[in-house]
C-alpha cells in the first residue's frame, strides 16, 4: 500500500482538447486533487460580433470539429428564434437525420477508438488492429456509414454547409435517402457485434458510483411525443434528475440552469444547478428518458445491466452504445416518413429583423446552449453559449474527490489509469468548452 | 529502410482536421502501416521527442505555444501545417480585428485579468516557424491529405493547386453563386477542395486562403457584372482570411 502518490498527467490523451490531472498524496493525506483545463481560449463569442445572421453557423461550427453538426444546428436554430423564422416539417426531419449521423459517428469514435483501448489494456486502437482485426474493421465500418450519411445531408463530413437560417441550402433526394436507409439497415448487426465486443471486456469498467444531478433535454414537441423521437436530442425543454416534479425549463432560460462561473484551475467556465455540480452526457439523457429509448436501445442497455438511475460515470460509454442503436432505429423511422411524403422543393426567404434568440440541443457529449442577438440589419451584436464539457468539468472534479480516497490503496499507476478513464468516460470536448463562454457586449 | 516517424500536434483549433485523418476510415490501417505514428494525443497515449515528420494543427495564440512549436520545429525534419487554422490562421484570426483587451473582457468579464486566460495576436504556423508543406482547408480534404502524405513518402514534391475554386466548381457544373445574389470567394480562393460548398448551394467562404497571385482584374470584372465592388468581396474575406 503506497502512502505517497504523485500523479501529474500533463495533457490527458485520447480526448478532444487539453486537460491535466494533478494528485498529491503525502503519508496518506490528499494534499491536491485537481482536474485542470489549460486549453488555449479562442474567443469565438467576441468574434461573431458584427457578422451577418447567415454567417453565424459557419463561424461557430469551428468551435468543435467533432460536434460541428450540433454547433451548426443549434446556432442555426438560435438565429431562427431571433429572426422569428419557422422551418417546414420536412426540413426539421432532414436536420434531425443530419444530427443523428453525428451522434452515431461521435459515439462510435468515442467507444471504439478512445475507450476500447483502455478496456483491452492498450494505449491506442493501433495495437488492436492486428489483435482484433475484424472488430476494428466493424467499428470503422459503422463510423464510415455515419460519416457518409453526414456527407450526403451536410454537404461534407465535418462543418456542414447545407444549413441556413430558415431552411436547408440543399435537400437530399429520395434516392439518397433510400441509399442511407439500406446502409443503416446493414450496420444493425455490426452495432450488435460492437456491443458484444465491448461487453466481453466490460468488467474492466471501474465499479465506482457517485450520486449527482443529470441534466438533459426532455421532449415537448407535439409532433414527436408518440414517436421513437420522444427520446429527445433536438427539441424540447431542459430537465434534470433533481427537478423532483418541477416542470422543465425552456431553452430561452438556459442561463438559470448553467449558472456559469470562472474557476482558477480552468480556462473553461464551470456550471452548477441544484447542487455543486451536474453531469450532461449520454448517461444524463438515459437517466431522464430511459423508458423512451428504442427497442434495440433497450436491448443494448439490458446487455450491460444499464438501468435508469445509474450513477457510475464510466457507464456513459454504455449509454452511448444504447443511443447508437436508438439513433439508427429512429433514423430509419424518419427516412420512412420522409419517403412516404416525398421530398418537396422549398424556397427560403429571410428578412433581417432585430431580436434575441436561444436554442438547446443534445450534442453527442451532452446538452449544448447557444444564444444570439441581432440588430435590424441582421448583424450580430451579442452571443452567449454553454458547451456540455463546461457543464461536466465541475462534476469531473467532484468525481475525482470521491475516487482518489476510494482507490488510492491500489497504488499510483492503477489510480492514474482510473482517473484518465474517468475523464475519457465523459467524452470531453475540451477545446469546445474553452471556446464559448459568457459573452457580454457593451456598445 | 525504417518507416518515417510521424507526430501530430494540436494548438488553438477545433481538432476537426485530425478527425479528417480518422475519417479516411479503412485506409487509416494502411496509413499506420506505412508510417510509424509516435505521438498523436487525440488518438494515442504514447509520446515521443523523436520524429521525422511533424504535423501541426491549429493557430499559435499564446507565448507558451510559440515556444512549443519552436521546439517541435527543431526536432522535425519536415513540418506540415494541417488545416486553415495552421495554414492561414482561419477563423481564429477574426480575433485580430478587435482590441485584445476588449476581446478578453467580452468573454471573461471581470475575470479577464486572470493570468491563465492570457492571449496574444493569432498567427498561422508559418508566421512563427518555417513550414515545409501546407495542407489547406477547413476542414482538410481526406483525399488531399492521403495524396500529400503518399507523395512525401515517395520522395515527390506534393502538388498543391494554384488556381481558383471556380475551376473545380465549373467542373462540377454548378450554377454560379453570383446568379443567386451571393458574394462567393471562389474567384480568388485556392482550389483543391472540389468546391463542396457551392455544390451544396452555399457560397465559398475562403477556407483554403488566397491563390498565390489572385487575379484581381478578373475578380473586379465579376463584381462589376453583378453591381458589386471589391470592398464587398473583401468584407467576405473576414471569416477565414483576416490579417
Amino acid at each position: 500500500m503506497s502512502k505517497n502518490i504523485n500523479i501529474n498527467v500533463h495533457h490527458v490523451t485520447r480526448i478532444e482538447g487539453h486537460g491535466n490531472i494533478v494528485v498529491n498524496v503525502t503519508d496518506g493525506t490528499i494534499e491536491k486533487c485537481q482536474w485542470q483545463v489549460p486549453e488555449a481560449p479562442r474567443f469565438f463569442e467576441a468574434m461573431v460580433r458584427g457578422r451577418r445572421y447567415d454567417d453565424i453557423q459557419t463561424i461557430v461550427s469551428r468551435i468543435c470539429g467533432i460536434c460541428s453538426i450540433s454547433h451548426s444546428l443549434v446556432a442555426t436554430r438560435a438565429v431562427e428564434d431571433a429572426l422569428k423564422l419557422e422551418v417546414s416539417e420536412q426540413t426539421d426531419r432532414v436536420r434531425h437525420l443530419l444530427h443523428f449521423s453525428e451522434l452515431l459517428q461521435s459515439h462510435v469514435l468515442h467507444v471504439g477508438y478512445l475507450v476500447a483501448p483502455d478496456l483491452f489494456g492498450e494505449k491506442s486502437v493501433v495495437p488492436l488492429i492486428p489483435k482484433a482485426t475484424d472488430a476494428v474493421k466493424t467499428i470503422i465500418k459503422a463510423h464510415r456509414v455515419a460519416n457518409q450519411m453526414s456527407a450526403i445531408l451536410g454537404g461534407r463530413i465535418t462543418h456542414p454547409v447545407t444549413l441556413r437560417p430558415g431552411g436547408m441550402t440543399r435537400l437530399p433526394t429520395e434516392e439518397q435517402l433510400r441509399a442511407i436507409k439500406s446502409e443503416l439497415e446493414a450496420i444493425v448487426p455490426d452495432l450488435v457485434t460492437i456491443c458484444e465486443v465491448v461487453l466481453s471486456v466490460a468488467d474492466q469498467l471501474p465499479n465506482f458510483t457517485r450520486e449527482t444531478e443529470y441534466v438533459s433535454l426532455t421532449q415537448t414537441h407535439p409532433r414527436y411525443m408518440e414517436s421513437l423521437n420522444a427520446y429527445s436530442f433536438y427539441h424540447g425543454d431542459i430537465t434534470s434528475t433533481d427537478c423532483n416534479g418541477d416542470g422543465p425549463v425552456p431553452p430561452s432560460r438556459w442561463e438559470r440552469v448553467a449558472n456559469e462561473y470562472v474557476s482558477p484551475q480552468s480556462t473553461a467556465k464551470w456550471t452548477k444547478w441544484h447542487r455543486d455540480s451536474y453531469a450532461a452526457c449520454a448517461l444524463a439523457r438515459f437517466n431522464n428518458q430511459a423508458e423512451k429509448i428504442s427497442p434495440l436501445g433497450k436491448k443494448v442497455a439490458g446487455m450491460f445491466g444499464l438501468e435508469k438511475g445509474c450513477c457510475n460515470p464510466y457507464m456513459n460509454s454504455v449509454a452511448q452504445l444504447a443511443e447508437c442503436a436508438h439513433v439508427v432505429e429512429t433514423s430509419l423511422e424518419f427516412i420512412d416518413t420522409l419517403l412516404s411524403k416525398g421530398i418537396e422543393p422549398e424556397t427560403v426567404n429571410v428578412t433581417p429583423r432585430a431580436g434575441r434568440g436561444h436554442a438547446a440541443i443534445e450534442a453527442p457529449r451532452g446538452i449544448l446552449f447557444h444564444s444570439y442577438e441581432f440588430d435590424k440589419n441582421g448583424e450580430c451584436v451579442w452571443g452567449n453559449c454553454c458547451i456540455p464539457t463546461n457543464q461536466n468539468h465541475a462534476n469531473i472534479q467532484h468525481d475525482f474527490e470521491k475516487l482518489v480516497p476510494e482507490f488510492m490503496d491500489e497504488g499510483e499507476d492503477a489510480l492514474r489509469q482510473k482517473m484518465e478513464m474517468l475523464v475519457r468516460s465523459y467524452d470531453p470536448c475540451v477545446s469546445c468548452s474553452t471556446h464559448y463562454l459568457d459573452i457580454e457586449f457593451i456598445k | 529502410m525504417s518507416k518515417p516517424r510521424v507526430a501530430i500536434f494540436d494548438f488553438a483549433c477545433c481538432e476537426g482536421c485530425q478527425l479528417q485523418i480518422v475519417n479516411i476510415e479503412e485506409e487509416i490501417i494502411d496509413l499506420v502501416g506505412a508510417v510509424d505514428v509516435v505521438e498523436w494525443r487525440e488518438a494515442m497515449s504514447e509520446q515521443s521527442h523523436e520524429y521525422d515528420i511533424a504535423i501541426i494543427e491549429g493557430s499559435i495564440t499564446r507565448p507558451e505555444d510559440e515556444h512549443r512549436v519552436q521546439i517541435i520545429r527543431t526536432r522535425a525534419k519536415i513540418l506540415i501545417a494541417l488545416g486553415a487554422c495552421a495554414t492561414i490562421g482561419g477563423v481564429n484570426k477574426m480575433k485580430n480585428n478587435f482590441d485584445l483587451n476588449e476581446v478578453k473582457r467580452c468573454v471573461y468579464g471581470q475575470d479577464a485579468g486572470m493570468p491563465h486566460l492570457a492571449t496574444t495576436t493569432t498567427r498561422a504556423v508559418h508566421e512563427v516557424v518555417d513550414v515545409d508543406y501546407k495542407i489547406h482547408g477547413c476542414p482538410i480534404e481526406g483525399e488531399e491529405f492521403k495524396r500529400i502524405i503518399r507523395d512525401l513518402l515517395l520522395g515527390k514534391t506534393p502538388f498543391v493547386p494554384n488556381y481558383p475554386v471556380c475551376v473545380e466548381c465549373k467542373e462540377r457544373e454548378n450554377v454560379c453563386r453570383y446568379e443567386y445574389n451571393e458574394i462567393c470567394l471562389g474567384p480568388i480562393i485556392r482550389a483543391g477542395c472540389g468546391a463542396p460548398c457551392p455544390t451544396a448551394q452555399w457560397r465559398c467562404f475562403g477556407c483554403r486562403g488566397l491563390v498565390d497571385n489572385p487575379n484581381v482584374d478578373a475578380a473586379q470584372e465579376v463584381m462589376e457584372q453583378y453591381n458589386l465592388t471589391l470592398d464587398d468581396l473583401k468584407q467576405k474575406m473576414v471569416l477565414f482570411n483576416s490579417k
